[in-house]
């Protein structure tokens, strides 16, 4: 359905993007993710046909969105990251022009407001004016305004950013609904967010793709190393030491009470080993088990790993 | 079409829910009401005047003497009042984020040059209109010749037109309104005075200098002519002011 390839866009000299490529399918919710001045926002620009690329080409079910850009901008609902609001207006009323101006039929108008409205949970302030509204409430509007003429992709920059943790949670669930119609792209640097609602990550840093892959795929691929959480009753002394003198054991470190964290070489069966030393010391095993990386934890990898050679 | 229409629409609700429009048609009106009113009791002395000489009454001519100067001076206030009104179109959007919007629609951009166009000038149109009632009032109390009165009206909405193409342009080259104001009362006051140097410059040059200026143009429609080189000259003022502003909008998306 999005097809970039080797997309570059300088501003002046600077360059923002540099030979991005990746597909997004049907149906799908995606996830970029990188650092502020990433270039997310200069991608998502280009991709809802603002901003032409310098070189490289982004076409949206075959259409080129600089030669054909009209009849993409029929099938996407933009959200920038500061919602897009006339401060002087009635949400409603800023509802029915973003409708109208979106090419929704005029008799059909007043029914696609409603449906937004009912669907992004503005009733109550559907007769309030827009620069009047909370940063929620506008985050919302502007949400509906890019979905009023029920477009087949929408586009979301951060568009949780600045709210509080409620607000999070209400437009975070909002997009989840929305992700059953809609093929949804959504920026972020806040990794939790993208770990909720998105299939697919793609990671960028500095202008460059970092990775692009599930989020089950990116944690394997990424661990070079195993990482087990063992929790126990009887705390010895010697303990550490002990855990350290097995094979393959690269690093122990304590954790919370009573808790170790094991770092490991990749496929031993490192567990029966430890588990059998618990036994025969009468540790008492509470727990065992391997910890996955969070994003978090990939994203400073990733991010880290492409810094050290420039340093 | 539809869309300029409906960029308009909102435009113009957006100005009749500021106090802008309210305060600039309010001063419009004042200061072109005191000008009208001193025009007219002027030309009334000179008649009481000439009730007592004869002779002096076949040169009074209400065309001539209060409907002409008053489309004059209208001219100068809308000189200094349009850039207040042209200012914020682009430069608004720009800074308010909003003209993203406008860009991710399925709309051109010339409609949306069109459509800032629209707006601003239905407002000026309508400032213009309301201080017709002052000619009215003279068509109650005399008889003026109706043609230049029209030609004039006619002739005033094209500079205004001209003004407002310049702010519209002007707007699109800033966020900063002040700046878009500055920059449209400057070159639409050099355009006005562009003709001045004609006196002092060779024929042929000086004979561009008048055709460039803006007022000089106007004269011949406060007199009831229509004539083809003002209106090309109205027309293609216009159009080349928007063009400029459509071609700097689209250069900035690669800046």
């Amino acid at each position: 359905m999005i097809e970039v390839e080797n997309l570059t866009r300088y501003y002046g000299t600077r360059c923002a993007i540099n030979n991005i490529s990746f597909q997004i399918e049907k149906g799908e919710v995606v996830g970029f993710l990188g650092p502020n001045g990433a270039g997310k926002s200069t991608t998502m620009n280009i991709i809802s046909c603002i901003l032409p690329a310098s070189s490289g080409s982004a076409k949206i079910n075959g259409f080129d969105t600089f030669e054909q850009s009209l009849e993409i901008r029929k099938i996407i609902g933009y959200l920038p990251e500061t919602p897009p609001l006339y401060p002087d207006m009635i949400v409603t009323d800023f509802l029915k022009f973003s409708a109208g101006i979106r090419g929704v039929d005029a008799k059909q108008i007043s029914s696609s407001v409603m449906r937004v409205i009912e669907k992004c949970a503005l009733k109550d302030v559907s007769h309030r004016i827009t620069g009047r509204l909370s940063k929620g409430y506008q985050q919302r509007v502007g949400l509906a305004q890019a979905m009023v003429h029920d477009p087949e992709i929408l586009i979301l920059d951060e568009p949780t950013v600045g709210l509080d943790p409620i607000q999070i949670i209400e437009i975070r669930k909002l997009i989840q609904d929305l992700a059953a119609e809609h093929t949804i792209i959504l920026s972020s640097h806040i990794l939790p967010e993208i770990t909720q609602i998105c299939k697919r990550v793609i990671i960028i840093n500095e202008g460059e793709i970092a990775a692009v892959d599930s989020l089950s795929g990116l944690t394997a691929s990424l661990r070079k190393s195993e990482r087990l959480s063992l929790t126990i009753r009887n705390v010895e002394n010697d303990i550490a030491e002990k855990l350290s003198a097995l094979d393959q054991v690269l690093s122990v470190s304590p954790g919370e009470e009573n808790q170790f964290l094991i770092e490991c070489g990749l496929r031993t069966n490192l567990q029966d080993d430890i588990a059998k030393l618990a036994l025969d010391k009468k540790w008492g095993i509470v727990e065992l088990k391997p910890v996955s990386m969070t994003l978090e934890d990939i994203f400073l990898k990733l991010t880290l790993e492409e810094k050290e050679p420039a340093a | 079409m539809k869309n300029s229409w409906i960029i308009a629409k909102r435009d113009l609700g957006s100005f009749f829910n500021s106090p802008i429009f309210y305060v600039v048609t309010t001063i419009f009106l004042i200061i072109y009401s005191y000008i009208f009113i001193n025009i007219l009791s002027f030309f009334n002395m000179q008649s009481m005047q000439s009730g007592q000489f004869q002779q002096m009454g076949m040169a009074l001519n209400i065309n001539e003497m209060v409907i002409e100067p008053s489309f004059q001076n209208m001219a100068v206030i809308l000189l200094l009042i349009i850039p207040i009104i042209t200012m914020r179109s682009f430069a608004e959007e720009k800074k308010s984020k909003t003209f993203r919007l406008l860009l991710s629609s399925p709309v051109q951009l010339k409609e949306i040059v069109l459509g800032k166009f629209l707006a601003c000038m239905l407002v000026v149109t309508l400032m213009i209109l309301m201080s017709g009632y002052s000619i009215g009032f003279l068509f109650m109390i005399a008889e003026p010749d109706i043609g230049p009165v029209l030609t004039g009206f006619l002739g005033v909405l094209l500079m205004a037109g001209c003004y407002v193409s310049v702010g519209v342009f002007a707007s699109s080259l800033t966020e900063n309104q002040i700046v878009a104001a500055v920059i449209t009362f400057g070159f639409s006051l050099f355009m006005w005075v562009i003709g001045w140097g004609a006196q002092s410059a060779d024929s042929a040059t000086g004979q561009v200098l008048q055709y460039l200026s803006i007022i000089e143009h106007l004269d011949r429609f406060l007199k009831g002519m229509i004539e083809t080189s003002d209106l090309a000259y109205y027309l293609s003022f216009i159009i080349f002011g928007l063009f400029l502003c459509h071609r700097t909008l689209d250069s900035n998306r690669w800046r």
